[in-house]
């Protein structure tokens, strides 16, 4: 089975916060703007949209990671 | 293992502290290095198994099997370096410099033992920029070694910045390769470290010098002290509301209290602070908690880096926290939001609070603070921050109704009885 998980790079990212506006569903800010995930797999109809975040993140902090599991 | 560590084992008794300071004396004391022949096949492997059997835990903080982090390095292959992590960058811990003034050529041949079994081709010694005499020590030692051909593989000495996270293994591996002294984000913490495309095995100087003494007495001589699953001795550092602070060697397991009263309190203590600025406070209720990694971190503790520093009655131990929160705010590499805000950010509440000067959501501001930061660096600096605040709201929680209330402390104005820099004490 394949799931799909966010992972930001804390080093990277610069509370552009543009991934709270894509993804509301998965991506929260903190009080000073910078995004908090929960590590928990992405429902199937959100990887797409998780992928864009990725892609339109200015500062490249956001992996989607895909892990494949032989349950 | 070689058969010379078993006769030895009879007569040398298991210690790290107490052995002499130059080479001669420290050969006469210990024996000589047991390193393998030249053109010896199979000492690696047979290096790794020994120490698996001693069942060596890392003593700079994260407690992470010895064996394995060497078995990684022989299997990376040749040309490797082996990093001596003395970079201690815990104001409040001294057993890696008494280790390295003391006991320099136990540390060193720990070190020349891990190169031979994993391949390394250099041993580079990190002591702090600005530690002086501790530097001096470690260069006296490397030049006996040199004449006395003690030191089959380089060894040299660097000397990275002086701060609190200078010594976190993946920053000190950047810093040898690059000079920028800034943890790297490393999502899978276990990733093995390198210096180019060549291995980096970062270990604690005691560590090491647990390595040259397994070495030496065999796994059983190390195991007969301690625990099944936290074998051997450890050194602590010993500071605060005592009479003689210092560091000892103690048996992994022994209860905490027994570990602070080597030092001789000023009374019963109120608290104890475990494992460091980055570590827990712990009540009397767990005095008597085993001084062991899976003990510890079942009542929320660490043994860290071995450090034990006892809080008198007359302190607060929250100002004390919001001194500490201050200062190990002050040391964030500056990389990561939730660090580089957060840690302030959670000083300031916990300054108010020991005031009496929160406001009605201060409490609960400050835990959504708590939760909000960990685990979100890059490195775990704020995780340790966030661990010791959230013991200091537990174990002084009589204090923090109090303050909340709007009763400021007694004691806030006082300064703190604690070792902390200057440049992080709250005006």
């Amino acid at each position: 089975m394949t799931t799909f998980r966010i992972l930001i790079d804390p080093v990277a990212c610069d509370a552009y916060g543009y991934c709270a506006e894509l993804l509301p569903e998965s991506v929260t800010l903190d009080e000073w703007g910078y995004p908090i995930v929960d590590g928990s797999p992405l429902p199937v109809e959100l990887v797409a949209a998780a992928k864009r975040a990725a892609r339109d993140c200015p500062r490249r902090a956001i992996t989607v990671r895909e892990r494949t599991s032989g349950r | 293992m070689p058969s010379t560590g078993e006769a030895l084992a009879i007569t040398i008794p298991y210690r790290l502290l107490g052995h002499p300071t130059d080479l001669a004396g420290h050969v006469a004391a210990v024996g000589a290095n047991p390193l393998p022949p030249a053109g010896a096949s199979g000492w690696g492997e047979g290096f790794v198994s020994m120490l698996e059997a001693s069942g060596l835990l890392g003593r700079g903080g994260a407690g992470f099997p010895a064996a394995v982090k060497l078995a990684v390095a022989h299997a990376a292959g040749p040309g490797g370096t082996v990093l001596v992590n003395a970079m201690e960058g815990e104001p409040a811990s001294d057993k890696d410099k008494l280790l390295l003034i003391r006991s320099p050529h136990l540390v060193l041949d720990g070190a020349q033992l891990l190169a031979a079994a994993s391949g390394a081709r250099r041993v580079t010694v990190c002591v702090p920029d600005g530690r002086q005499h501790v530097a001096s020590a470690v260069w006296r030692a490397l030049r006996e070694r040199v004449s006395g051909g003690c030191a089959p593989v380089p060894e040299i000495v660097v000397r990275p910045p002086d701060r609190f996270i200078a010594g976190e293994e993946s920053a000190l591996v950047r810093w040898v390769q690059s000079g920028e002294s800034l943890p790297s984000f490393r999502p899978d913490k276990g990733t093995p470290l390198h210096i180019g495309r060549r291995s980096a095995l970062v270990h604690n100087a005691e560590t090491l010098a647990h390595v040259a003494m397994i070495a030496r007495t065999g796994p059983d001589a190390f195991r007969s002290h301690g625990l099944v699953e936290d074998p051997g001795t450890s050194l602590v550092t010993l500071s605060g509301a005592v009479e003689q602070p210092g560091v000892v060697e103690i048996e992994r397991g022994v209860p905490l209290i027994d570990i602070a009263n080597r030092a001789f309190p000023d009374g019963p203590p109120q608290a104890l602070l475990v494992g460091g600025y980055g570590g827990a406070w712990v009540g009397p209720a767990h005095f008597t908690t085993a001084y062991s990694s899976l003990a510890l971190r079942a009542i929320g503790a660490t043994a860290g880096v071995g450090i034990v520093i006892v809080l008198g009655r007359s302190a607060c131990g929250l100002m004390e926290s919001a001194h500490i929160t201050r200062y190990l705010a002050s040391q964030s590499a500056g990389q990561c939001g939730p660090c580089v805000y957060g840690l302030p950010a959670i000083a300031d509440d916990l300054t108010r609070l020991a005031r009496g000067q929160a406001d009605p959501g201060l409490l609960a501001r400050l835990q959504r603070r708590l939760g909000e930061v960990e685990g979100r660096g890059a490195c775990r600096h704020p995780d340790g921050t966030v661990n010791l605040v959230r013991s200091a709201l537990h174990v002084f929680a009589a204090d923090v109704s109090a303050h909340a209330n709007g009763e400021p402390c007694a004691h806030w104005s006082r300064p703190s009885q604690l070792r902390i820099p200057d440049t992080a004490r709250l005006a």
